[in-house]
């Protein structure tokens, strides 16, 4: 096995078309002054092919958002260093300016957030935060905006449209505040669209119907997603494939039956057996993994799950083994990042079982 | 190789852990006043502001010890020279003023009066103000509405010209003077306790407390009073600053303490006024005084509301 | 919006109500009564008792406070036992001066205060930041008649480039027709004698001003640090809007809510404050008038100063409210 971090799995629904999206080795690391650096994403790599929809998956702190806001070009300048490729239909958005990367924000990708009500200005009606838009990137005036922006809240399903458009935040509601804002995402058609755990601020009723709406949008458009969440709730409804990232490096690639039917790496199973099941016999306790994300150990010294897990062995550590754990390709179409991966499918209930040694 | 935990591989990872820098879940909760503390010693903001006030309690604490004369005592008459006021000469490093009196004695007997005038009346102000606060807080209801109309009543009032009603009022004396800027601390003091006694009545763990049953005037003295007391301590230290200030500028009105016998920096800084042209530095050294004092004051409040406020909790 | 407004002003009744009682009972309560404060302190007994029979002070206290209430209503605060002026004509021929003074010393905190607090915190950790905080914290601690002493020492006095008392050269020929001496130089197109008004503002305008730079450049840093982490920003970021659409739209009209409020308090506050630049500069305006009024136990004037600056004041902090409805559509809802 090389342990090479390129596209040795390129997402089968893809594999014709070129990808929308191609992070290459990205690494982020914030550095704050008289502190030693936190390494918050550390050689990630993924694609998105036209539409297509994956999932990042990992626990907050995995660094899932941190990827995100690297990929757009949001995070701060001062005290972040970032590495490695990020490119949008071919074109290399590391290191370019500012006014090309704000050319194609809001054109050609877009991102909604996860708070639907801190995320929209307070002080501003929706109408303008969606005609700005328009007018920024399509060039739109005043009247002519509107009507598109009324036909986008339309779109997105909100009703009353034109009233809404001079409404302010706070008059609409949680989901109609986030259609609001998957609206102004929209507005321009991009060929990639990021969401950042969309629905984890919202009622569960509302939850499906974002999502829903975020499927009948991205279909047929040809616009890539990507979507971030720690719900594997989301990902079993909406993505074709999924990284599952912990600690800054992504740990197990999968399509979604496949990941769900059989999940190597023992993080992964932990998360599965974590979520309530109805297939499982009543009073059948759940199995939650131990300890939190804060237990991570750099991954330079081993495997940072190692401290969390109930497979590891000595040789999860740098030390023993002599190299740290490699991401390496793993079956068709699945990349893993273990040593000791899991062999039977977990259950809530039982005790992950660890798979013979390789 | 079994798949058994070995105790010495979570040993190497807790040391491993350890090494990084990263303590392990679990670690023991510290209280927000420990914690608030340990913070302000890291803060050189807070540490400036600290060694300036304990410095200026110092000199005003053993002001009889190091001044090096009476500052009542006025210098023989030939030695006031005139056109040399005030002028360093043998015995008075910072020159005499106009009536021949040593400045730097002046100045450190003047800390006493002057840090005494600002503690007391912002305690003065802010007791009566708690009280309101409480009233209002505690109650609810009416007494809640009386209170705050009252206290509506004095904001409505801009804080200097109520000083001034005050201390006409009251006559000129010191203790006039300190009443007369304790109650321009009162509204202040009043709203604040009110305001976070309310957010904190309404929080979940009082309402926690008060479905267990536990009797209200437990819950507001045992857990809302303390809780809601960290913006007052950050506001009177804040307040100290203003009130010094305030005093002098009352006496610059010509309202502060007719007493010559209790030198103090408002006072010394008024008085100089009138010899500004000729002899600024009699008005330069107290006005000095108030500023730094003032600055103290002001950044050990301002490094104070950080270190309490939970948002800058780690 | 109106609803707003109206209940606003009925909200003020019960403290203006309030503000009278307070003031009757101060009057009252000093030495001497008010029949000291409206003849001054050489009275004789048989002036006091003639004086108390004639304005019904034999009467009980709340007949008293009605009329005290009536006449006030009407505008009349008595006469000032200096000047034998009544003390509406006397606070209507100096407010002009301490509203041009109260102007132009907000023109200039605002004008130097809110770009200058947005550039420190866009420069976070800069010099200009670490300059512009302590200058701040400076700027309220020093004793605003001690900065308004040394500007007119060094600039007046020394350098001579400014005037250093009065609002307008005694030398010039001025025709006043609503006390606002730049207004009035523009109004009779004596363009010289409104710029001498406007020069005589400069030294005391920025004396009187400090405090609130000081407060409106850390209330602008500090809200504008806020809002530049707000999720909102980052929104607007994301929809690759424009650097000056971002800094317009999303930035300052949220950053300048808090600072708004800032400014509003502070007009009120230096309508009174102006008491102490106004007796340095001898600006002969309301803080003039009350200083006097001060060292000459002039107490009919002061009921009466501090009774209308107080209701300036409230009015000041009323309008405050309303505008901080008219930017923040929250408020106007709720």
């Amino acid at each position: 096995m090389n342990g090479s971090t390129a596209f040795s799995a390129a997402p089968r629904h893809a594999a014709s078309t070129t990808p929308v999206l191609e992070v290459e080795d990205l690494s982020v690391r914030f550095t704050r002054r008289g502190e030693a650096g936190t390494q918050a994403v550390d050689g990630v790599s993924f694609s998105v092919a036209p539409g297509e929809t994956i999932g990042l998956v990992g626990e907050s702190g995995c660094g899932k958002s941190v990827t995100s806001l690297a990929v757009m070009g949001l995070l701060p300048k001062r005290g972040v260093q970032v590495a490695g490729s990020v490119r949008l239909d071919g074109q290399e958005l590391l290191g370019a300016g500012d006014r090309a990367l704000r050319k194609l924000r809001g054109a050609d990708m877009a991102m909604v957030f996860q708070d639907p009500l801190s995320s929209l200005n307070p002080t501003v009606t929706i109408g303008v935060q969606v005609t700005e838009v328009l007018k920024e990137h399509r060039g739109m005036s005043g009247k002519e905006a509107t009507e598109e922006a009324a036909d986008l809240l339309d779109r997105v399903g909100i009703p009353d449209p034109r009233r809404r458009l001079g409404e302010y935040p706070h008059q609409l509601s949680g989901g109609m505040r986030q259609r609001a804002l998957i609206a102004m995402a929209l507005a321009c058609s991009p060929r990639l669209l990021i969401a950042d755990e969309p629905t984890t601020a919202l009622d569960v009723t509302i939850q499906a119907q974002i999502l829903e709406l975020l499927r009948e949008l991205v279909q047929g458009s040809g616009t890539a997603l990507v979507m971030i969440t720690h719900d594997l709730g989301v990902v079993a409804g909406l993505c074709d494939r999924v990284h599952v990232m912990y600690a800054g490096r992504i740990i197990e690639t999968a399509d979604r039956g496949d990941l769900f039917a059989r999940p190597r790496h023992p993080y992964t199973g932990g998360l599965l057996a974590s979520v309530p099941r109805l297939d499982t016999t009543r009073g059948t306790p759940l199995t939650p993994i131990r300890g939190s994300a804060r237990d991570a150990i750099p991954w330079a010294q081993g495997c940072a799950f190692a401290p969390r897990c109930d497979s590891g062995r000595d040789d999860c550590l740098t030390e023993v083994a002599g190299s740290t754990v490699p991401l390496e390709s793993d079956g068709a179409g699945r990349e893993l990042r273990c040593r000791h991966p899991l062999t039977v499918p977990p259950v809530a209930g039982s005790p992950t079982t660890p798979g013979a040694d390789r | 190789m079994t798949a058994a935990l070995g105790s010495t591989r979570r040993d190497k990872i807790d040391e491993l852990a350890a090494r990084a820098g990263q303590v392990p879940a679990g670690g023991g909760g510290v209280s927000l006043a420990r914690s608030a503390f340990r913070r302000l010693r890291r803060d050189p903001v807070a540490i400036i502001g600290a060694v300036i006030v304990v410095a200026f309690l110092l000199v005003a604490a053993l002001a009889p010890w190091l001044a090096p004369r009476d500052p009542l005592e006025q210098a023989l008459l030939s030695e006031v020279r005139q056109g040399s006021i005030p002028g360093s000469r043998e015995g008075f490093p910072l020159g005499v003023d106009q009536l021949g009196r040593d400045v730097l004695s002046r100045l450190i007997y003047g800390s006493r009066q002057s840090l005494l005038i600002g503690v007391v009346s912002t305690v003065l102000g802010a007791v009566a103000g708690m009280a309101l606060g409480v009233l209002a807080g505690a109650f609810g209801g009416w007494v809640d509405t009386v209170v705050m109309r009252f206290v509506d009543i004095l904001l409505s009032i801009p804080g200097l010209l109520m000083a001034i009603s005050i201390s006409v009022l009251l006559g000129q004396n010191q203790y006039a003077l300190m009443i007369a800027i304790a109650v321009t601390q009162v509204p202040v003091f009043a709203r604040l306790l009110r305001g976070s006694m309310l957010s904190q009545r309404d929080s979940d763990y009082a309402l926690a407390a008060k479905a267990l049953g536990v009797k209200r005037s437990r819950i507001v003295l045992g857990h809302v009073l303390p809780n809601s007391l960290s913006p007052v301590i950050v506001q009177a230290t804040l307040s100290l600053a203003t009130a010094i200030i305030e005093a002098a500028a009352l006496s610059f009105l010509g309202l502060g303490d007719p007493d010559i016998s209790r030198p103090e920096w408002g006072a010394m800084l008024s008085s100089a006024q009138a010899v500004l042209s000729f002899a600024p530095m009699l008005a330069v050294y107290p006005a000095l005084c108030i500023i730094v004092v003032a600055l103290g004051f002001t950044l050990l409040g301002e490094s104070l509301r950080e270190a309490l406020d939970p948002k800058f909790r780690r | 919006m109106l609803r707003f407004i109206v209940r606003r002003l009925l909200q003020l009744i019960p403290i203006l109500l309030g503000l009278s009682v307070l003031l009757f009972a101060w009057l009252r309560a000093l030495p001497g009564g008010p029949a000291q404060a409206a003849l001054g302190e050489r009275a004789t007994p048989e002036d006091i008792a003639r004086y108390n029979e004639t304005f019904g002070l034999d009467q009980p206290v709340l007949v008293q406070y009605g009329k005290f209430l009536g006449r006030a209503l009407q505008l009349d605060f008595g006469t000032s036992s200096r000047t034998g002026q009544a003390v509406t004509t006397e606070f209507l021929e100096r407010f002009p001066g301490t509203l041009e003074l109260t102007i132009f010393a907000m023109v200039f905190a605002i004008g130097i205060g809110i770009p200058l607090g947005y550039l420190a915190a866009r420069r976070h950790g800069s010099w200009i930041d670490s300059s512009s905080v302590i200058g701040s914290l400076l700027g309220v601690a020093i004793p605003v008649f001690f900065l308004a002493y040394l500007l007119r020492l060094l600039f007046a006095v020394q350098l001579g480039w400014l005037p250093g008392s009065g609002r307008q050269d005694v030398r010039i020929d001025a025709t006043h027709i609503t006390n606002f001496f730049v207004l009035d130089g523009l109004m009779t197109r004596e363009f010289d004698a409104a710029w001498d008004a406007v020069l005589h503002l400069v030294l005391p305008g920025i004396a009187l001003g400090t405090i609130p730079l000081a407060i409106i450049v850390r209330i602008t840093r500090a809200s504008v640090l806020d809002v530049v982490n707000e999720d909102y920003v980052r929104t607007a970021n994301a929809k690759g809007l424009a650097t000056a659409t971002v800094r317009r739209r999303h930035i300052i009209r949220n950053a300048l809510l808090p600072v708004s409020t800032t400014i509003g308090l502070q007009t009120g506050l230096l309508l009174s404050g102006a008491v102490l630049t106004e007796t340095v500069f001898a600006f002969g305006g309301v803080g003039s008038a009350l200083r006097d009024a001060i060292a000459n136990r002039d107490y009919a004037l002061l009921q009466g100063f501090i009774l209308i600056l107080a209701v300036v004041y409230v009015l000041v902090n009323l309008l405050v409210d309303i505008s901080y409805g008219l930017l923040d559509p929250r408020v106007r809802v709720r």
